[in-house]
C-alpha cells in the first residue's frame, strides 16, 4: 500500500520530522486560498501515485497568487501516467543550498533492512544508483536489534554529509528506521532531504510504503488507503477479489486465467512463446470455487481488447469439477458465448471436470501447449 | 536416499485443529507420512486427525520425537510459529502460510543463521520424497519414485512439470516448492547443494521465476560446484517492469534487475539449458538420463 505524499508527510511530521508548511487542496479557489497562506515562493505538486511527478508536469512552482490560479488549473484534473489528478498539496517552497537522498528498504538478497544516504539528492536515485553506486552509503541494519545511533552516523559519514548537518541527518534517519519498522513499512524514501540556506535540514518529499501483508497490525496506516486504479478493469479485479498482484492488465488479445502464480505466467510466457500476446495475468489462487471461477471469466470477457480465452488449471487443492461447474454456470448464462473459451485441467478431480464441462460452450484441450496454441489461434482468427 | 523428509520423518503440524491443517494432516497421513502430533496453543490434551496434540512444539517434539513441523498458522502468527518450531528446535519446518509480514520474515532470517534447522517456505507448497512422506499441500498422487530431484518457487508450476516427468516414466527423488516470498528459508542453493550430494540424484530441474536474483546465485553456485546436471525454467518473461505478477516476490523492478533474460542468461553461462516450454524442460531431463 502507497501512501500519498500529503499522508507520509503528516506520520513524518508527528514523528517528529520538519516538513514545509502544506494545505492539501482539490479545487483551484483552495489553491488560491492555500498560497494566500502560506506565501510565495510555494509548490504546487499532484497527489497521484506515480513516481516522477514533476518530470511528467505534476509539480510546479509558483511565485504569484496568477501563477498559482494557473498551476492549479493544469494540475487539477490532468492525466499523469493514467491516474487523474484530484487533489494537489500546497507547500511553502524551501530556499536551500543542498540536496540529499535518505532511505530505508528491504534488502532482498540479505533478507535485511538497510539504510541508505546519499549527496546526490533531488534527482532519480536509481540512476544514481546505476551510473554511480559509490555515490549511496549503505547499512546493513540487524532486523533483531534495530539501528544503532552509531549505525546513523556511521552512513551519515561516509555519505560525506557536511559535518555541521551529519547530527541532524543522522537523527532524521533514525526516526525513518523506526518508523519503517514500526508501520511495516517495506520502503520509505525521503527525496530530497533539503538544507535550507539558514541551516535547517527538512524533508521536502516522502514516499512511504507498507507491507500489504502487515495492514492487519496498523490500523491506522490502513485507514489512510486510497485505492487508484489505472482503469475501470483493475478496479473491477478489486470488487471481485482478485485484488493485489493477483489481476494484471496487459495489452494483448489473449485472456489469461489460472491458478498459482508461477503457472500463470507460464501460461503468459507460452501465448508469446506460440505468437500471441496476453492480455492479462489473473490467478485466481488456491481452492477457487464455482463463483471464483465465474467472476474471473467474467473479468476477462470484460476486457474489449480480448479476443479468446486460455483457462488453465492444475489442481493440487483447487478441484477441477469445482472449477468446472463454475465454467459452466458463467458460460450459460450467456446466449452466445462471448469470446471463444479454451479450457485445460488437469491434477486433482480433473477427469471428472472434463466430463462435466459443457463442449458446447469450451473447447477442451489435454494439454497446455494444445491449449494455448488453441487460444492463440482463436485471437488471430478474429483479427484476420 | 532424498532431501531433507524421507520414511523416518516424525512430523508435528502446527494449526492441526484448524481447517486447513485439519484436512491437509489427513491427506499426509492417507500420502504415508509420519504424522506423530499436533501443536496449537490452549488445543494440548485434544486427539485430532487421529494424533495428539500439544500446546506447544516443544512438548510434541520431546513426547513424540517430532523432527519436522508443518505451519498451517494464519499470517498473523506464522513468524512465532516457525520461531517456536526453530527453538524447539526442530531440524525441518515447512511453512505454508501465505501473506507472513516481510518484517516478520527478515527477524526469522535472521534467526535461521544461528541455528540448524531447515526452513522451507513461507508461502509454498511444502516438500515430497514419493512413496515415502509428504509436508504439505503437494497432490501427492502426480508424484513417482526415481532419480530426479526438483526445486521450484511455484507450487502449480512443479505440477506441471511433474506430471510432465511422470508421464514419461521419470521419477523424482524429492520434489521441494521453496515459495514465493521475497524472503525465504531454503533457497535455490541450499536445495541445489543437498541434491548435488545426494547419491541417488541423477539430474535436477529448477523452476525460477522472475523477481530478485536468487536464480542468478543458483546459476553460479551450479557452474562451480556441481556435477549433477541441472535442467532450468524461468517463468515470467512477458511480465512488464514494477508489476508484481501473484507472487509477493515476482516483480521486475524499475530500474531492471530480476528479469527472466538475465537469469536465463546467467543459468546458460553455467551450462544449463532453460527450456521455453515446460515440455522441453523434461525433454532436457530425459537427455540427461
Amino acid at each position: 500500500m502507497k501512501l500519498h505524499e500529503y499522508q507520509a508527510k503528516e506520520v513524518f511530521a508527528d514523528a517528529g520530522i520538519p516538513v514545509p508548511e502544506s494545505r492539501l487542496a482539490s479545487s483551484v479557489e483552495a489553491v488560491v486560498e492555500a498560497v494566500g497562506e502560506i506565501g510565495f515562493p510555494a509548490a504546487v505538486k499532484a497527489q497521484v501515485h506515480v513516481g516522477g511527478r514533476g518530470k511528467a508536469g505534476g509539480i510546479e512552482i509558483v511565485t504569484s497568487e496568477a501563477e498559482a490560479r494557473e498551476a492549479a488549473e493544469s494540475i487539477l484534473g490532468m492525466d499523469l501516467k493514467g491516474y487523474t489528478v484530484e487533489r494537489v498539496l500546497v507547500e511553502a517552497g524551501v530556499d536551500f543550498v543542498d540536496e540529499l537522498y535518505v532511505g530505508v528498504t528491504m534488502d532482498r538478497a540479505a533478507g535485511e533492512p538497510v539504510a541508505m544516504i546519499s549527496t546526490e539528492g533531488g534527482v532519480d536515485i536509481e540512476t544514481v544508483a546505476e551510473e554511480t553506486p559509490e555515490a549511496i552509503a549503505r547499512e546493513q541494519i540487524d532486523p533483531a536489534f534495530g539501528m544503532h545511533p552509531y549505525e546513523s552516523r556511521k552512513v551519515v559519514y561516509e555519505a560525506g554529509v557536511e559535518q555541521q548537518f551529519a547530527g541532524d541527518v543522522a537523527s532524521i534517519l533514525r526516526t525513518l528506521f523506526d518508523l519503517y519498522e514500526d508501520s511495516d513499512a517495506s520502503e520509505i524514501e525521503v527525496n530530497p532531504v533539503m538544507i535550507t540556506s539558514d541551516d535547517e535540514v527538512v524533508a521536502a518529499d516522502a514516499v512511504m510504503n507498507i507491507d500489504d501483508d502487515a495492514l492487519f497490525r496498523q490500523p491506522e496506516l490502513a485507514e489512510m488507503e486510497e485505492e487508484s486504479f489505472e482503469n475501470d478493469l483493475e478496479r473491477k479485479a478489486s470488487e471481485y477479489g482478485f485484488e493485489g498482484a493477483n489481476y494484471v492488465r496487459l495489452s494483448g488479445d489473449v485472456g489469461i486465467i489460472g491458478n498459482g502464480a508461477g503457472l500463470v505466467m507460464t501460461t503468459l510466457d507460452l501465448v508469446d512463446y506460440y505468437g500471441g500476446t496476453p492480455a492479462n495475468f489473473l490467478d485466481i489462487g488456491g481452492g477457487a470455487k464455482a463463483e471464483r471461477v465465474a467472476n474471473a471469466l467474467d473479468m476477462v470477457f470484460s476486457d474489449e481488447n480480448v479476443d479468446s480465452v486460455v483457462f488453465n488449471i492444475f489442481g493440487g487443492i483447487t478441484r477441477g469439477d469445482e472449477v468446472a461447474k463454475g465454467i459452466n454456470e458463467a458460460l450459460e448464462q450467456f446466449d452466445e458465448i462471448p469470446k471463444p473459451v479454451t479450457v485445460r485441467l488437469a491434477g486433482t478431480r480433473a477427469e471428472e471436470g472434463m466430463e462435466i464441462l459443457n463442449t458446447d460452450l469450451v473447447t477442451v484441450e489435454k494439454t497446455l501447449e494444445s491449449a494455448v496454441q488453441r487460444a492463440v489461434a482463436d485471437a488471430a482468427e478474429v483479427n484476420e | 536416499m532424498s532431501i531433507l523428509v524421507d520414511d523416518d520423518t516424525r512430523v508435528v503440524v502446527q494449526g492441526i485443529t484448524g481447517g486447513e491443517g485439519n484436512f491437509h494432516a489427513e491427506q499426509m497421513i492417507e500420502y504415508g507420512t509420519n504424522v506423530v502430533a499436533g501443536a496449537v496453543p490452549g488445543k494440548g490434551g485434544q486427539t485430532t486427525a487421529g494424533v495428539p496434540v500439544y500446546d506447544t512444539v516443544e512438548e510434541a517434539a520431546i513426547e513424540e520425537n517430532a523432527d519436522a513441523s508443518v505451519i498451517f498458522v494464519p499470517p498473523a502468527f506464522a513468524g512465532d510459529a516457525i520461531f517456536e518450531a526453530l527453538d524447539a528446535p526442530l531440524d525441518l519446518a515447512v511453512a505454508i502460510t501465505e501473506g507472513v509480514p516481510t518484517q516478520d520474515m527478515a527477524k526469522v532470517n535472521k534467526r535461521l543463521s544461528e541455528v540448524d534447522t531447515h526452513l522451507i517456505g513461507p508461502n509454498c507448497p511444502g516438500i515430497i520424497t514419493p512413496g515415502e512422506s509428504k509436508l504439505g499441500i503437494l497432490p501427492g498422487n502426480i508424484f513417482s519414485e526415481g532419480n530426479v530431484g526438483l526445486v521450484s518457487r511455484s507450487g502449480t508450476l512443479t505440477y506441471q512439470v511433474v506430471d510432465s516427468l511422470t508421464q514419461r516414466g521419470i521419477g523424482q527423488t524429492t520434489a521441494v516448492g521453496i515459495g514465493g516470498d521475497p524472503i525465504i528459508g531454503t533457497s535455490f542453493v541450499d536445495a541445489l547443494e543437498l541434491f548435488e550430494q545426494d547419491d541417488e540424484t541423477e539430474a535436477v530441474v529448477m523452476c525460477g521465476e522472475i523477481g530478485g536474483e536468487d536464480e542468478e546465485e543458483a546459476a553460479k553456485f551450479i557452474g562451480e560446484h556441481m556435477d549433477t546436471p541441472v535442467a532450468g525454467f524461468i517463468a515470467g518473461r512477458t511480465a512488464p517492469p514494477g508489476k508484481r505478477m501473484g507472487h509477493a516476490g515476482a516483480i521486475v523492478s524499475g530500474s531492471g534487475t530480476g528479469t527472466a533474460e538475465s537469469k536465463i542468461e546467467a543459468l546458460n553461462d553455467a551450462g544449463v539449458p532453460v527450456g521455453d516450454t515446460p515440455e522441453e524442460v523434461a525433454d532436457n531431463v530425459e537427455s540427461f538420463l
